[in-house]
């Protein structure tokens, strides 16, 4: 906008600055909470940071909250290796499912892109009953594979994927093989390197979307050391009569924020990239 | 040694025959180039010497070795593409040593090789760069590179200059050649473009919805086209057809206007009475003085290029337009009558129902 008018820039700022307000206020209460103790945040609840700041965090990733059985520490890597395993393995599936669909020709070939697009409509919900039941019978409960396989399999990124490899210009795949590239080779020597970017985007939505998961590691896990940190803090809550800690809670809430951000800030070039634009 | 010959090459798509046996030898170092309009299945003959589609019936052998079932890598072939299919995240370095290193070639030789080719394509300087940091006639050049550093034997262009811009597509045009003339490898050239085809090919094979209709040097299908669709296709303007019979004796053909052409030829005398197109090309009228014998031409309007000028006109009492081309500058006015002679020689004459040359 190259208009000038001084109450315009006005209101849009105090819009700006409200809704920001309006987002960043409960992480400001989260992280104030989790600086104070447990006495101070239920008598009254104040305002400013307090300085238990390093006593609240240590207790939360080294002890662990009362009636858990598991600290914050194991829960965080837990999560940590179900987000990723979840991202690079519904990355992996859904490249070479893609990568299927767009340069082979088989039968059926359209009859099986539809189906795995009529999946996108069914979340993870929809299916968790039949889900439950293949992973208890093939001894997943509990367990790294059983947190992971079942989520791995992604209409949207072999969608997102295909849609991509679509735009590739068919002579490149016609000159590889001229120039002698196997379609494996094809596979890793060009396509790959050109995806670079759809996959570092799409890395960061299946990495959230795998950290963010809640219904399914809490029905398959019961044992405390595969509890994933968003469980945990359920847990934490679920103490019945007694008192809930409040300020560890509190401080495992804003440590569970800090690897999807911190993914977000370091790949935010590559995502943005790879959502407006395509290398070719 | 490294021939080409294609014998009696189909090609179906489904239950569509596109290709209609087609038979051409290719000899060791010859530049052929495959002209027609698009959609003619040119590209799709070369995708069939280059294995990227399967040959439905016939042969294709390159160094007299049927190559019907054999991959792409296997044929000893390299190929141009229209848009370069340059790899784009790879340095030129690499797009040109890429088939190389898939052959398993020693590192030194791939070095040696792709250096001397970057050399002869004045490529050296940018070796480091990626492909979208070239211009459109350098990408060209890479692309050739990454077919010279194989040393194949046969080299296949599909349209490799129509994405350039006129200037450079000229350019390009000589560089081509002089690469030809220095490496003399086989080349099949596919192109919609007659002046590539005019200069770049010892041999056309003029192609016309799966056929091909003439198979000839330049000069032969300039001159003496076989069929009424290459004397259209070829030269621009394109030639004038007209409507006309052979006079009972065979000696001369009446054209629309009134006009009467004498007729040269021993093979008419036996053809009175037949109905056939006569084509003549605007270059071959000739201003004369008013004659007798002369056709007359009803200026309709007038193209000044400079070198030549184009005059659009019709014969008395005819509808058709017919377009002259005159050297130097003239200027007439609408309906002025010119007055104009062919010399026979330059006269083509086809046979109405089958469009083959008489």
């Amino acid at each position: 906008m190259v208009e000038h008018r001084p109450w315009l820039t006005f209101i849009t700022h105090a819009v700006l600055i409200l809704g920001c307000l309006l987002i960043a206020l409960p992480i400001y209460i989260t992280f104030v909470a989790s600086t104070h103790t447990l006495d101070e945040i239920t008598t009254s609840f104040p305002i400013l940071p307090g300085g238990h700041l390093i006593e609240n965090y240590s207790r939360a990733l080294t002890v662990g909250p009362r009636d858990v059985g598991a600290t914050v520490g194991t829960m965080m890597l837990n999560s940590l290796i179900m987000a990723m395993g979840i991202a690079f393995g519904k990355i992996f599936i859904s490249l070479l499912a893609a990568y299927a669909i767009v340069y082979f020709k088989f039968p059926f070939r359209m009859f099986f892109f539809w189906l795995i697009f009529i999946t996108l409509m069914l979340p993870v919900e929809v299916r968790i009953l039949p889900t439950y039941k293949v992973a208890a019978d093939l001894k997943l409960l509990d367990s790294y594979p059983g947190l992971i396989l079942p989520l791995i399999a992604s209409a949207t990124a072999t969608f997102l994927f295909r849609q991509f490899f679509m735009t590739v210009p068919d002579e490149l795949c016609e000159a590889a093989r001229i120039d002698g590239a196997g379609p494996i080779r094809f596979f890793f020597d060009v396509l790959l390197p050109m995806s670079r970017t759809s996959i570092a985007a799409m890395f960061v939505i299946l990495f959230i979307y795998g950290w963010n998961q809640y219904l399914w590691p809490l029905l398959i896990t019961t044992d405390e050391s595969y509890y994933t940190l968003l469980i945990g803090i359920q847990r934490m809550l679920a103490v019945g009569e007694g008192q809930a800690e409040w300020q560890i809670i509190m401080a495992s809430a804003m440590l569970a924020m800090i690897p999807p951000v911190l993914v977000v800030i370091f790949m935010q070039k590559q995502f943005v990239r790879g959502m407006i634009e395509t290398e070719k | 040694m490294s021939d080409v010959s294609l014998r009696d090459v189909y090609k179906s798509f489904g239950s569509t025959e596109v290709i209609h046996g087609i038979s051409c030898d290719i000899k060791d170092g010859e530049f052929i180039v495959l002209l027609g309009p698009s959609g003619c299945g040119k590209s799709t003959v070369l995708r069939m010497v280059a294995g990227l589609e399967t040959i439905t019936k016939g042969e294709v052998a390159i160094d007299g070795k049927i190559v019907n079932r054999l991959e792409p890598a296997d044929r000893d072939i390299a190929m141009v593409f229209q848009n370069y299919a340059l790899y784009p995240h790879m340095s030129v370095f690499k797009n040109m040593a890429y088939g190389l290193k898939i052959r398993r070639m020693p590192k030194a030789e791939i070095e040696k090789r792709v250096q001397v080719a970057a050399e002869i394509l004045e490529l050296t300087e940018f070796l480091d760069r990626k492909p979208r940091q070239l211009s459109g006639g350098q990408r060209q050049r890479v692309a050739m590179g990454r077919c010279i550093v194989r040393e194949p034997k046969v080299f296949l262009f599909d349209e490799p200059l129509s994405n350039l811009d006129a200037k450079l597509r000229v350019q390009m045009r000589l560089e081509l050649r002089n690469l030809h003339e220095r490496l003399k490898v086989t080349s099949i050239y596919v192109t919609h473009d007659q002046v590539e085809a005019m200069t770049l090919g010892h041999r056309l094979v003029v192609i016309n919805s799966g056929y091909a209709e003439q198979i000839g040097t330049p000069l032969d299908v300039y001159e003496k086209p076989a069929t009424k669709f290459v004397a259209g296709f070829i030269g621009s303007p394109a030639m004038n057809f007209l409507n006309s019979r052979i006079s009972s004796n065979g000696q001369s053909t009446e054209i629309p206007g009134g006009f009467r052409l004498a007729l040269n030829d021993e093979k008419m005398l036996s053809q009175g009475g037949k109905k056939v197109t006569i084509g003549i090309r605007p270059e071959h009228f000739e201003l004369t003085e008013d004659g007798a014998d002369k056709i007359q031409l009803i200026v309709d309007h007038v193209e000044l290029l400079g070198a030549d000028t184009l005059v659009h006109g019709r014969f008395p009492r005819d509808k058709n337009l017919l377009t002259i081309r005159l050297p130097d500058i003239h200027h007439f006015n609408q309906k002025t009558v010119l007055s104009l002679s062919i010399s026979t020689e330059k006269i083509h004459i086809f046979d109405r129902e089958t469009g083959h040359r008489i």
